[in-house]
């Protein structure tokens, strides 16, 4: 399958059942809203070291949001249920309820329920009070600006992660460009993230390593500067190859931010310098669920 | 098929207990079972239907026509449905209920949904001491749900409540929100003296600042970002509390009552 130029490999990402919650953060303005969910979100680009993935959905007008103040979507994904729920409540507890002006609510609803302000409430040192409002209930717990305001809980959800592709160029200026174009088109899509810097990866990894303490190790066959000492899958004139990693909340979600982030780049076209997309996987061995790239551009 | 509709024909001397007459109880009986029930009277037993007039089939929704002060534990211990009072109601009204809707036209008496459990208690009139509060003896009142009184209530309004919320749109008498354990009072017009008198926790949210307590201690005015998310939740009702005149979100907060646990609060509407 060519597309602008751009050939669209026959190959399919490969992903894995996560669970998932979402967040909302409000704040003063959307800027300090903000703040506090890049602090929520940080070091949260792969589950192998940060023992969750997560990111910013979108923003939300005060129309969206439980309290009318400005607010942010973050997603979190982890393997378990512990481990999410643990994940949620240490970055709850030292990014947001630190953050100036905040107020964190579920962002989605489950019969599964993790704590959000639940624990945190202990902060308050006796001080909290707990109110129930509409059926839901909040802690305010007291803090120097004045009310932190929770809801006890979030709903956790099956979610998938992992979903995947790559951006093959003649130079590393224009993979950059396309996976911004990417990038930029999927972030419009609701109910995924793409949890790396800048939601692009240029560190693709493979299983395994010679070294026997890693079990990832630099994806060599994809790696230009070792087109000429390995068994690699780039063409002589593929310069630079960039990923984009995707979790979603549902397979369809991820197919359809697969689709418009693949759109994107092969808007720009071999013209703007890509010549290929592939995606990731370990040979369907691992990961049930699979994203056949040309059956998603079909 | 149309509500159960029980229209009152003779005023007794009496008061009447009306508990039986609940959609739960009521469900799938025919209608000569339902005319055949025996309501309590001072020392007597009444036939339902030598007291009322009794015409429909919806036991899901009943509606007491004709209602007047003497008529007590209507919708007790409720548990779903919908229950209309055309007129006053009697004692008692909604005691226990766990689920569902009772709606009062006129006045209602002493000890409105009292322990209530759940559901939603409107009295378009004024309503009597202890409303949502307790029975005597008991350690706590009401435990959840809405009751919304459009007129004044008497005093001790809402005593040793535990969860839910109350919100009067006129007068409360003294004692509002005694020996409170949790949940939420609001009140639109004036308070008696010794509000919040022993409140343990829970929130007296007022229009007006009332005569306080020594054992209440001030804690400034300020923006509480709840307040906003209370109204909301008001939005739906048929009330001075869904209007967005209404709404606010600057409050003077006093803490209390000291003299008990003192972890509960006063908020009173700043302009």
């Amino acid at each position: 399958m060519i597309i602008n130029g751009v050939t669209i490999d026959a190959t399919f990402a490969e992903a894995f059942p996560m669970k998932a919650t979402r967040a909302i953060i409000t704040a003063h303005n959307e800027q300090w809203a903000l703040i506090a969910a890049q602090a929520m979100t940080g070091f949260a680009t792969s589950v192998i070291a940060c023992g969750c993935e997560a990111g910013i959905e979108r923003t939300l007008s005060p129309e969206q949001t439980p309290d009318g103040r400005p607010g942010v979507a973050v997603l979190i994904f982890a393997m378990g249920g512990k481990g999410l729920a643990k994940q949620l409540e240490t970055r709850a507890g030292q990014c947001v309820l630190t953050s100036p002006t905040s107020a964190l609510f579920a962002g989605i609803y489950s019969d599964i329920k993790i704590p959000l302000g639940k624990n945190l409430r202990y902060f308050g040192d006796g001080f909290q009070i707990a109110k129930v409002i509409g059926g839901k209930r909040y802690w305010r717990i007291p803090v120097m600006d004045g009310e932190f305001l929770a809801e006890a809980t979030t709903g956790q959800v099956d979610a998938v992660g992992g979903g995947n592709f790559l951006v093959l160029a003649e130079s590393q200026p224009q993979a950059l460009a396309a996976c911004e174009a990417a990038i930029t088109a999927m972030r419009k899509i609701p109910n995924v993230i793409m949890p790396f810097p800048g939601g692009v990866v240029r560190s693709g990894s493979k299983v395994g390593s010679k070294y026997k303490s890693l079990n990832a190790s630099t994806n060599d066959a994809f790696c230009p500067t070792l087109k000429g000492m390995t068994a690699t899958d780039l063409s002589p004139e593929i310069e630079s190859v960039m990923e984009i990693v995707i979790d979603g909340l549902s397979k369809e979600d991820i197919d359809q931010a697969m689709r418009v982030g693949i759109q994107a780049v092969c808007g720009l076209g071999a013209a703007a310098g890509i010549k290929r997309v592939s995606a990731g996987n370990y040979g369907g061995k691992l990961g049930p669920f699979h994203f056949h790239l040309q059956e998603i551009m079909a | 098929m149309s509500a159960l509709t029980f229209t009152l024909k003779i005023r007794p001397a009496q008061r009447v207990d009306m508990s039986p007459l609940v959609c739960q109880q009521l469900q799938g009986k025919d209608p000569s079972d339902i005319a055949a029930i025996e309501l309590q009277s001072g020392n007597r037993k009444l036939r339902a239907d030598e007291l009322f007039a009794i015409s429909g089939s919806d036991a899901q929704h009943i509606i007491i026509k004709n209602s007047f002060d003497k008529l007590d534990f209507i919708g007790k211990e409720l548990n779903g449905g919908s229950i209309t009072v055309e007129g006053d109601a009697g004692a008692y009204l909604a005691m226990g209920m766990a689920a569902g809707a009772i709606t009062v036209s006129g006045n209602a008496g002493l000890y409105a949904g009292c322990e209530m459990k759940k559901g939603y208690l409107e009295i378009a009139g004024n309503t009597g001491d202890f409303l949502g509060g307790t029975l005597p003896g008991n350690k706590m009142g009401m435990k959840g749900g809405l009751i919304l009184v459009k007129g004044n209530a008497g005093e001790r309004a809402g005593d040793c409540l535990r969860r839910g919320t109350i919100l009067i749109e006129g007068n409360a008498g003294d004692y509002c929100g005694s020996r409170m354990i949790a949940g939420t009072i609001a009140v639109m017009g004036q308070t008696g003296r010794y509000v919040g008198y022993a409140m343990r926790r829970g929130t007296l949210l007022l229009w007006h600042t009332p005569p306080l307590s020594a054992s209440f201690n001030d804690c400034g005015t300020h923006t509480l970002a709840f307040l906003p998310m209370l109204f909301k939740a008001f939005a739906p009702l048929h009330s001075k509390f869904a209007d967005s005149s209404a709404v606010f979100n600057r409050a003077r907060r006093y803490a209390g009552d000291m003299a008990e646990m003192g972890r509960g609060e006063i908020l009173v509407k700043q302009p």
